[in-house]
């Protein structure tokens, strides 16, 4: 049986990028991200520290909740939207087939 | 000049091994980096998490593991210049670099390794669009000598540790300072948040919260600041704001140095870890090569490596064998390094 689901990430310069992601490696979204080599630098490896992978989720849906420690960095982090999450803070599960973001801009 | 063997910049996890792994060839080092204490990555972003991949430590603090590092590397005496980034590298005629940082240290050495990590931690600006326009004229990124400011009305943003030790400290040193942050969560310490609502209650401080400063205004220098919130805007009179957001890495200069790179990273040959201008090497975080890992036990690795190399191009008519360290321990060096004080 497959556990694999599909998401579509949407670049920085608007290209869509449709993946094939499996749920049972233990991933988030900011490492998807970078194993497909997209503009992610995921910079503090996923303690949720750096908003470098920030997203902006599209499928109102799959939002989910905000962590405490992701909230707090997202309170000092810039571009940030009222759908906007850390990816390294998205486990990759069932539920989040048909997931669609874009990731924000890149802070200076 | 700073005269050395190994000019090492970067003081994270890797480049403190580096000092040991060279030391035990009777190689002296000197380490440069941006941020004024080392441990790089472990002391800035997560020195309080612990890490569970370094070999014989089932958990280890970040910060923990930096000051082992710093143990294990005394010594054999390494020299430091924090505080300065590595700008410029010049070849000299005998093969051997020239090192010379922001703020102009000279270091001379045969060998340059970099282990510069993401690269050299550079504040977070706020997107205002005439923010450079205020920049040593009212905006400051970095608290430095806060001598001068002490007592002074000012604005401090951000959330984090850093924003709330200096509210504190300028708040009890007589300043009155407004304080600002987009929530009413703060990521610092807990008995900082405390300390600042009651420096509030005392009338010191006053903590705009769910609010963010929007707009400068002033003849070349700063003279007001807007603090926005949902609500409604305030002017605070103030000359100096300190927005303490944070800080990113940014490859920077070692981008400028003729080597080759790929996505951000230093390409370099896994043979010792040589980048393609020889005699300079690149390890940990900042280099990449087919199959690489970012973790700091395969830096460690790198840099055990790469000072194999480094003592072939120092001492070129010398052999080395390996020896194991459980068969005469360490010996360090006993005298500092030499400093030439010599005007530039």
């Amino acid at each position: 049986m497959s556990t694999d689901i599909n998401i579509t990430i949407v670049d920085r310069d608007g290209t869509e990028h449709e993946f094939t992601v499996p749920t049972d490696m233990n991933l988030n979204l900011m490492e998807v991200c970078k194993g497909y080599e997209l503009p992610v630098e995921g910079i503090c490896g996923g303690m949720a520290m750096c908003a470098s992978c920030q997203v902006y989720v599209l499928t109102e849906e799959h939002f989910g909740e905000r962590n405490d420690d992701e909230q707090a960095m997202l309170d000092e982090a810039y571009y940030v939207e009222e759908n906007s999450r850390l990816g390294c803070q998205i486990p990759i599960t069932p539920a989040l087939d048909g997931l669609k973001v874009k990731i924000a801009p890149e802070a200076v | 000049m700073i005269k050395t063997d190994i000019i090492i910049i970067g003081a994270g996890p890797v480049g403190l091994f580096a000092i040991f792994e060279a030391g035990l060839m009777k190689l002296r080092c000197h380490l440069i980096d941006a941020i004024p204490q080392p441990g790089g990555q472990l002391t800035e972003i997560y020195p309080k998490k612990p890490i569970y991949d370094i070999p014989g430590y089932p958990t280890v603090l970040a910060g923990e593991l930096v000051d082992n590092l710093m143990e294990q590397a005394a010594p054999f005496k390494p020299g430091f210049t924090l505080g300065e980034r590595a700008d410029s590298i010049e070849k000299q005629e005998d093969g051997s670099f020239i090192v010379t940082t922001s703020k102009g240290t000279q270091h001379h050495a045969p060998v340059v390794m970099i282990a510069g990590g993401l690269g050299s931690f550079e504040p977070r600006k706020p997107l205002i669009s005439n923010i450079t326009d205020f920049e040593e004229k009212g905006v400051r990124y970095i608290v430095k000598d806060p001598d001068q400011f002490e007592g002074k009305n000012m604005v401090i943003s951000g959330g984090g540790d850093s924003a709330l030790d200096w509210a504190i400290y300028f708040a009890e040193k007589g300043s009155f300072v407004h304080l600002v942050h987009r929530s009413d969560r703060f990521r610092a310490h807990k008995d900082s948040v405390s300390r600042a609502h009651e420096l509030a209650a005392e009338g010191k401080m006053e903590l705009h919260t769910f609010a963010e400063v929007k707009e400068l205004n002033g003849d070349n220098e700063l003279s007001e600041v807007g603090i926005y919130s949902k609500e409604d805007k305030k002017i605070i009179k103030t000359d100096l704001w300190f927005p303490l957001f944070g800080l990113s890495p940014k490859l920077g200069p070692i981008g400028d140095w003729g080597l080759e790179i790929e996505k951000n990273a230093i390409v370099v040959d896994t043979f010792d870890y040589q980048t393609n201008r020889p005699g300079i090497f690149a390890i940990g975080d900042v280099n990449t090569y087919p199959g690489k890992l970012k973790l700091i036990l395969c830096g460690f690795h790198e840099a055990t490596l790469a000072v194999q190399t480094a003592y072939k191009i120092i001492h070129p008519e010398k052999k080395f064998t390996l020896k194991y360290t459980t068969v005469q321990g360490v010996q360090g060096f006993e005298e500092e390094q030499q400093i030439e004080k010599i005007k530039s």
